[in-house]
């Protein structure tokens, strides 16, 4: 390019500008380098975000005035006690998870074929024409989407109008309903990652193994599964996590149940009670952070 | 391993089957919008433009629609920004604390949204004493987008290896010549899909966009949940929605063509 020989940084006349003397002192000192590099991320993660979490950790031990609806500022585990032991956050903790890990498994066993499909079979062009499908629901507003599951799944929907011929009826709205809800809502979040994953397995080894007698089904086991782990974490991170967490989709087609997003949900708006919301919403983080540590060793984190 | 016709033909119909059911929903979203019932019913009853008109019209969708475009665009660049500083230095220094920091960028969009809905309304309105506006959505989405920047960089970066780099420093370039030379048009189509990735994140986010805005900011989600069941709103609501994935086809497709293209010419 023309314009490269007549830039200001390259003329011998800019040698020993300020930028040249701080970019050699900044090749010179790697600790100085880095610590610019991650100073403004750091600042803006820490002061936003783990400030902010922490705040709200410390707020489960405080307690709501009953009279004033004021925050009081004495220290108490009343609020932790309450949703450990109480038979109503036992009963929704174990049907939230029971959700998650029901979205999780049935995302994962829909993206393995279709993504294996986009990155092994399907041509280059053909490929690209799929991401592009497999993304496109993204654009949907989510809104919209649970909106569109609650007007397949109602009782004038669709699904029955196409399973009432074979005797079968629409599930309606309820657990089924979320968890259909849920899934179809994450799905492209997990068919990205494993598609990715896919994508970096070399064509080459499964042709290795074809030639020392592999069959299919040894040669994925074997061979496609270890290299595409972590991405199946990454996918399953995504799923599990977001569907521990919502509480609207829930309310458009969940019918009388509820999840811990709820109770958080119901805590700080009705019952301007931050305190017991805060401490309900330590079931989901201590789950987390136990899924995350347990995933952490897969290597799964550098793929999301 | 070698598939057979047999073994690629069902691939080809489970995916097949796998995308109709995605687009289902899509379905009957978009004729739904032409349907002259404001229910759910099925089949539609018969076919009208109103709805189409009246979103042309609607001055609360479009207000709506630009506010989030103006939020998403900021959170996107700022994203951007933090993202790639991130995973530069995550990825080309050991130092202690590395695995400590990846968890810290990956935590805003591990934890539930509603948590850190509400944590970071906390934080603004209790302890910072920053009253709700445009401003918090931002900070909010820009916190949660740095992890879609930060994935596809560091997965560049960790490809791109540093030979060119060193040669690049050999030849006497400074360090921000390089970087704008050689590090960032190696960088650029990850950019491209990171910032793409965010910007979906940021315009379709609900849960932490109502903790976080002021009374007066209205964000496009937050307009179709207050629509949504409003039995004249919702055909509206079906219209905006066909509208923006329509849209939404032009980006997407020329992004994955740009990052097709340069895996072919590395």
């Amino acid at each position: 390019m023309a314009t490269r020989t007549t830039d200001a940084a390259d003329t011998p006349r800019s040698r020993n500008s300020a930028a040249r003397r701080g970019s050699v002192l900044l090749s010179r000192h790697p600790r100085l380098r880095l610590s610019l590099l991650l100073s403004a991320p750091l600042v803006w993660l820490g002061l936003v975000y783990i400030v902010a979490l922490i705040a709200l950790l410390i707020t489960a031990f405080w307690t709501v005035d009953s009279f004033t609806g004021e925050i009081s500022q004495d220290w108490t585990l009343d609020n932790i006690i309450t949703v450990v032991t109480g038979a109503l956050y036992q009963t929704v903790t174990v049907r939230t998870v029971g959700v998650a890990v029901l979205v999780t498994i049935i995302d994962i066993a829909i993206a393995l074929p279709i993504a294996f499909y986009m990155a092994k079979v399907a041509s280059p062009r053909m490929q690209r024409l799929l991401v592009v499908a497999v993304l496109l629901p993204l654009w949907a507003s989510y809104l919209v989407k649970a909106y569109a599951w609650r007007s397949v799944l109602s009782q004038e929907g669709i699904l029955q109008w196409l399973l009432e011929p074979f005797g079968l009826s629409t599930p309606g709205y309820g657990l089924s309903a979320v968890v259909i809800t849920l899934a179809y809502l994450w799905l492209p979040y997990v068919i990205l990652p494993i598609y990715a994953g896919l994508e970096r397995v070399p064509d080459s080894l499964l042709e290795a193994s074809a030639d020392l007698g592999g069959k299919t089904w040894p040669t994925l086991r074997l061979v496609v599964l270890p290299i595409i782990w972590p991405a199946i974490i990454a996918g399953s991170i995504f799923a599990f996590a977001l569907s521990l967490g919502d509480y609207i989709t829930v309310n458009i087609v969940g019918g009388a149940s509820q999840m811990l997003g709820n109770l958080v949900y119901t805590n700080v708006g009705t019952a301007n009670n931050l305190p017991l919301a805060a401490a309900i919403a330590l079931i989901p983080i201590v789950i987390i952070f136990g899924y995350l540590a347990v995933v952490r060793r897969t290597g799964a984190l550098n793929n999301l | 391993m070698r598939l057979g016709k047999a073994a690629r033909g069902v691939l080809a119909a489970i995916s097949i089957l796998i995308l109709l059911v995605m687009y289902l929903p899509l379905a009957v979203v978009f004729i739904n919008s032409f349907s002259t019932s404001t229910s759910l019913s099925w089949p539609p009853p018969g076919f009208t433009l109103e709805w189409w008109v009246r979103a042309a019209n609607s001055a609360g969708a479009l207000n709506a629609i630009s506010t989030s475009v103006q939020v998403a665009l900021i959170a996107t660049l700022v994203s951007l920004l933090l993202g790639t500083l991130i995973s530069i230095g995550l990825q080309r220094y050991d130092f202690f604390g590395r695995d400590a920091i990846s968890l810290l960028v990956i935590l805003p969009i591990a934890l539930p949204g509603i948590i850190t809905g509400v944590a970071l309304n906390n934080a603004f309105r209790t302890m910072m004493g920053i009253p709700l506006s445009i401003w918090t959505v931002v900070i909010a989405h820009a916190t949660f987008c740095i992890v879609t920047v930060f994935n596809n960089t560091i997965a560049r970066l960790r490809r791109m290896g540093t030979s060119l780099e060193e040669a690049s420093a050999d030849l006497g370039a400074g360090l921000w010549t390089t970087f704008r030379l050689v590090t960032f048009p190696q960088l650029r189509s990850a950019l491209v899909a990171g910032g793409l990735l965010a910007f979906a994140l940021s315009f379709d986010e609900i849960i932490v966009t109502t903790f976080t805005a002021g009374s007066g900011v209205t964000t496009l989600p937050i307009w179709i949940l207050n629509n949504m069941f409003r039995p004249n709103q919702a055909p509206v609501v079906a219209v905006i929605a066909v509208v923006m994935v329509l849209v939404s086809i032009a980006p997407i497709y020329f992004a994955q063509r740009l990052s097709g293209a340069e895996q072919k010419v590395p």
